[in-house]
């Protein structure tokens, strides 16, 4: 499979892109920095197990404007490809954000507009082609409104309701899009603070995204224990979440 | 407060700070650590303030060469992973530690050896060059032609010399992915000293089993175990079982394990083999890190945690003063199921490198309230011998013995001032053992 990893440097995105091209599949990541594209290039060449190499195109989650071209290079560098992976996101805590307006705006731009924005360009390639994956990493943080998470945890509440509806309404074109929802994962993105119970590893997170992937699922919680945490969080009343500092 | 703890479980005030990208984790970081296999403090702070470098999200493979067998990668690229992908097209790293969770930089830090030191040396002999960051700050490249004393410094250095960020090592071609195991039960330790220096002569890899709870005539019984890669003839043409480790769901109480309990364990495991010597064809992987099967047995030992007293005792002292250790060891009632004897070759190039020519002793000590007198009374015979301990399993050692067994100490030192003169990397280990200031 010919595969396009947005965000496949770091994080849950390495993680997913090492497992691609460890089980043979071509990789194009896309990211800002280019050092670290070069390296993860390596890293993928290196991993595949007939050394085909990976490529890597720049495209930057604050620029909408790399989007499309960053796309057309990576459909070029893989002569066409079947699956778009979005692990790319902003993330800061409710404290860093209601100390600073225009990281709010920044943050919530990247996240909910400037995603968006890359899933039609992404979707659009994908239907005119027949169809194909679309997985985009959204966050059990979306699930419901919460204090630690009241600003991240709305723009990825956005995105999952507009993953839905495109698995909706694309489904039957042959076009399986995956919402994934990690809980906690031990990645530099979330380094510093205290990991909770059932947090995760990005290997681990990875290995389900892909399952998922095969299994054509439209959405998956990750580590699995999360979908009981969340069902519970779901249907607790306003008045308990009014109370709780979770 | 949260606690950073070794593999032997015995934990220290502080936190450790995860990022995959190396330079901007290791920036005013005082101390890097990898999958904390080290059993001691060696990867723990001495201060919990101090900055801990988790590596093990850096672990990325920057390039490897399939005609030469160079690769060069972050420093936590782990050797599971490393196996993993690299066994089933036939290369392996010339020495592996006895167990695969460990990283790049830990290896290096520590300079493991394996089953094969007396012909491949510690994994250090085998690293081409290496980047890291200094004390500084500042990030250089050092090998053996540029910044030597660095190079040599860091290997077996314990990570005081500088952060690892990248190590650039050999992998060596394999004949088939499977070894060929010969086991040989041994009824006592002079014969075990024995086997093991004939078997050296003959075989690439060698190690072995010995009871450490009985006395008498047969004091320091065993099996011994000898090995080598299959030729494609040997092997056949299936590939070796990928093994799920499984984890260890409870802790076991403290008393789970006691003189009594040991013994009879050793006795069962002694008088399962055969006195016959036998040959099999086995995977790498029960091979190299049979314990890692059981993915939490540090647990085995209970919520009191436990400590690994490994040390060389000098070829030149001969096998008398191996007897003695393990007479003093029985006598001290140092019980514990794992005790793993090996030769060990030359000395390498590290500075702080633990081998050199002799008898190499590990064994399991859990924590009691007599772990200090158990460990001040081998390390006391210990220096008679002329033998040192190695850094990466010791917790207990005091500074004093840990001098008087040293003559290397002063040259790393040296270099600790040279490279690092505010002595602002240091470890909770280096606190204890180098008196270094918090």
């Amino acid at each position: 499979m010919n595969v396009v990893v947005f965000g496949g440097t770091a994080g849950i995105g390495r993680a997913i892109a090492q497992q691609l091209a460890e089980r043979g599949d071509r990789v194009c990541l896309l990211g800002r920095d280019e050092a670290s594209l070069a390296k993860s290039v390596a890293d993928l060449t290196a991993r595949q197990p007939s050394q085909q190499v990976a490529t890597s195109a720049v495209c930057d989650l604050e620029k909408p404007e790399t989007f499309a071209p960053a796309l057309d290079a990576a459909a070029q560098a893989l002569g066409g490809f079947e699956a778009v992976i979005v692990t790319a996101a902003m993330f800061a805590t409710q404290d860093a954000l209601e100390a600073d307006v225009e990281l709010t705006r920044r943050l919530t731009t990247a996240n909910y507009a400037n995603t968006v924005t890359f899933c039609e360009h992404a979707r659009t390639r994908l239907l005119a082609r027949g169809g194909g994956w679309l997985t985009v990493l959204s966050s059990v943080a979306g699930d419901r409104g919460r204090k630690p998470v009241a600003i991240y945890g709305s723009s990825k509440a956005g995105l999952s309701t507009y993953l839905e509806a495109l698995d909706h309404k694309f489904r039957e074109k042959g076009l399986w899009v995956l919402c994934v929802k990690p809980g906690f994962v031990k990645t530099g993105m979330t380094a510093g603070l205290k990991p909770p119970p059932f947090a995760g590893e990005p290997d681990q997170v990875a290995r389900d995204v892909l399952r998922a992937m095969d299994r054509k699922k439209p959405l998956i919680y990750t580590p699995g224990i999360w979908a009981l945490v969340m069902l519970v969080i779901r249907n607790l009343p306003r008045v308990v979440m009014r109370k709780i500092g979770f | 407060m949260s606690t950073l703890a070794g593999w032997g479980r015995l934990p220290e005030p502080g936190t450790e700070h995860l990022d995959e990208d190396l330079e901007r984790l290791t920036e005013g970081a005082v101390l890097s650590r990898g999958l904390g296999r080290s059993y001691g403090d060696s990867s723990l702070p001495a201060h919990a303030g101090d900055k801990v470098a988790n590596t093990t999200l850096a672990n990325r493979i920057l390039s490897f060469d399939p005609t030469t067998g160079v690769m060069r990668a972050e420093a936590g690229l782990s050797l599971v992973n490393l196996v993993r992908l690299m066994l089933p097209r036939g290369w392996f790293p010339p020495v592996v530690p006895g167990t695969k969770y460990v990283t790049l930089g830990g290896m290096v830090a520590s300079d493991v050896h394996g089953k094969n030191h007396h012909r491949e040396g510690c994994f250090g002999t085998h690293v081409r060059a290496m980047r890291i960051r200094l004390a500084d700050n500042s990030i250089v490249e050092c090998s053996p032609d540029e910044h030597a004393d660095l190079f040599y410094g860091t290997i077996g250095g314990m990570g005081l010399l500088g952060h690892i960020l990248e190590v650039e090592f050999v992998l060596h071609r394999i004949p088939s992915q499977w070894i060929v195991m010969e086991r040989e039960r041994v009824h006592d330790i002079d014969a075990y000293l024995t086997s093991l220096t004939r078997a050296a002569g003959r075989w690439p890899m060698t190690m072995g089993w010995i009871d450490c709870v009985h006395r008498g005539a047969s004091m320091g019984r065993g099996v011994l175990i000898a090995g080598r890669w299959a030729t494609p003839d040997e092997a056949g043409a299936t590939t070796p079982k990928v093994r799920a480790d499984k984890a260890v769901p409870v802790e076991l109480p403290n008393w789970a394990l006691n003189p009594i309990t040991v013994g009879i364990f050793n006795s069962v495991y002694y008088w399962s083999h055969t006195p016959k010597v036998t040959t099999s064809v086995m995977g790498p992987e029960p091979f190299f890190f049979p314990l890692d099967y059981v993915l939490d047995w540090n647990k085995v030992y209970g919520s009191r945690g436990f400590t690994q007293y490994q040390c060389v005792v000098p070829r030149a002292a001969g096998a008398p003063a191996v007897r003695e250790f393990m007479d003093r060891l029985t006598k001290l009632g140092a019980a514990s199921p794992l005790c793993v004897i090996k030769d060990c070759g030359p000395e390498g190039k590290g500075v702080l490198s633990f081998p050199t020519e002799g008898t190499s002793i590990a064994v399991d000590i859990p924590v009691t309230p007599d772990i200090q007198r158990i460990v001040d009374g081998l390390n006391e015979f210990l220096i008679s011998t002329g033998g040192r301990i190695y850094l990466t399993k010791d917790r207990f050692t005091r500074p004093e013995h840990f001098r008087a067994m040293e003559r290397r100490l002063p040259a790393f030192e040296a270099l600790r001032d040279k490279w690092d003169p505010q002595r602002r990397l240091r470890s909770a280990q280096s606190r204890r053992l180098f008196g270094d200031k918090t």
